[in-house]
């Protein structure tokens, strides 16, 4: 499996961020988006997800292959760590929901309610979702939010597991997690030119009120 | 989508949840209405059907803003629109644990709360029968409301905003269904409007509702 991405661009609230986006990622490796805030990093994840359309660019796996993790974790409150999870494996047609919990050292919690929780169980809990989606590629957003130094080393030996089996991850973050297996792409360069794309907006705009004025006339 | 389902019956009757908030404010506005109105009986009887039916409405427009707006913040709304499964399903889900939590619980205690209104005999079975067929509609169009204003902060007023003129012609027909009802008329007419208003709402709007959810992730 491969996913390749070709002359992504995308954009966010309208404003074009990204464009020129391409790389190429094969199973058991992972890529690492580094870049300053508002670069684009979020944006880009959010489109390979589905979550929102490319403005232009082809990317070769569906978004069905990708399970997403974003800053907020999506848990409910009032229900205990395994019911959060079990919330998850149920819609994603899985099991292995006590795995998962072992696996991200919350087997001890697993009958508490989620908003007794400190924020890095949450996250924790949030990251072992994760596990249960059965998806091959991970797109996640600043996973180590919150994490402490045994944390992030825990989480950086299950992305290693996930990409021994085949998996794949995209990972934006600014912490080395210690992944050999990692490539590191900087968006830098893929900045967008607003004023750029204001010009062709605009002149897009004033030739098609030219062409309505002539149809007129 | 079961699993949807069950988590969101199982969220809204845990602490905080909000259920049994439409049915106290049901209670509320039909307590206060004989109070404010006067203890007349004709007078409360005639104005019971139109009541009932306004408080209904206006009960389950008060956990409209719930459907999304919790899934929105924690972040579960992004990963549901990610996961396995139609967001329209997702969508019609949410209507469904909205009027199991709110439309079917207000059908079941309108008889006692139309007592309290001094709703005439005849009218009981078709003031549930009009709430049942009729509050279905009202949690789908809701959720078709709650679904443009997504991400809005205090988007409730422009909620409510949109949603009313929608519910306007459910809370019409169903409220002549029941003074029907009440002055043994022949009902059939309304109440047959309100079941194609229901049946065509939930036909239709869980599509429109996850293409605005879809425009408002973006």
């Amino acid at each position: 499996m491969e996913l390749r991405v070709t002359d992504l661009a995308c954009a966010r609230g309208g404003l074009p961020v990204l464009e020129g986006v391409s790389f190429a990622l094969t199973g058991g490796r992972a890529l690492v988006l580094r870049g300053p805030n508002g670069i684009g990093k979020t944006t880009l994840l959010r489109t390979l997800a589905g979550l929102q359309p490319a403005a232009a660019g082809s990317v070769s796996v569906p978004a069905e292959a990708m399970a997403y993790a974003a800053h907020a974790d999506g848990l409910k409150a009032t229900l205990s760590v395994t019911e959060n999870l079990a919330f998850w494996a149920r819609v994603f047609g899985t099991g292995g929901i006590a795995a998962a919990l072992a696996r991200m050292n919350l087997a001890h919690l697993a009958d508490r309610p989620a908003q007794n929780l400190s924020a890095g169980q949450k996250r924790r809990l949030g990251l072992a979702r994760l596990l249960v989606t059965g998806r091959p590629i991970w797109v996640l957003d600043e996973p180590t939010v919150s994490l402490d130094t045994a944390s992030v080393a825990l989480f950086a030996d299950v992305v290693r597991d996930h990409l021994a089996g085949g998996g794949m991850a995209l990972i934006a973050t600014h912490i080395d997690l210690g992944l050999d297996e990692a490539e590191v792409l900087d968006l830098g360069p893929f900045r967008a030119d607003p004023a750029r794309a204001a010009d062709a907006f605009d002149r897009d705009f004033e030739s098609a009120g030219d062409d309505d004025a002539e149809a007129f006339l | 989508m079961i699993g949807l389902l069950l988590r969101d019956l199982k969220l809204a009757i845990r602490a905080g949840g909000g259920f049994g908030l439409g049915l106290a404010f049901f209670l509320i506005v039909v307590v206060l209405v004989p109070l404010g109105v006067g203890p007349k009986t004709e007078l409360l009887a005639a104005i019971a059907p139109g009541i009932l039916w306004v408080a209904a409405l206006l009960a389950c427009l008060l956990s409209l803003d719930r459907i999304f707006a919790l899934d929105y913040e924690d972040g579960s709304l992004d990963l549901l629109a990610t996961a396995p499964m139609p967001l329209e399903g997702a969508v019609a889900m949410k209507s469904l644990a909205h009027w199991l939590t709110t439309g079917l619980p207000l059908t079941l205690a309108s008889p006692l709360f139309g007592l309290l209104m001094q709703l005439p005999d005849a009218a009981y079975g078709w003031l549930m029968l009009s709430l049942a067929l009729g509050t279905p509609a009202l949690s789908v169009i809701g959720t078709f409301g709650a679904a443009l204003t997504v991400g809005l902060k205090r988007g409730g007023l422009l909620l409510s905003l949109l949603v009313l003129p929608l519910y306007v012609p459910t809370l019409i027909f169903g409220a002549e269904a029941v003074r029907r009802g009440a002055e043994g008329m022949d009902n059939a007419t309304p109440m047959i409007l309100v079941a194609a208003i229901t049946l065509g709402s939930v036909a239709l709007l869980p599509f429109a509702s996850a293409a605005a959810i879809r425009i408002n992730l973006r």
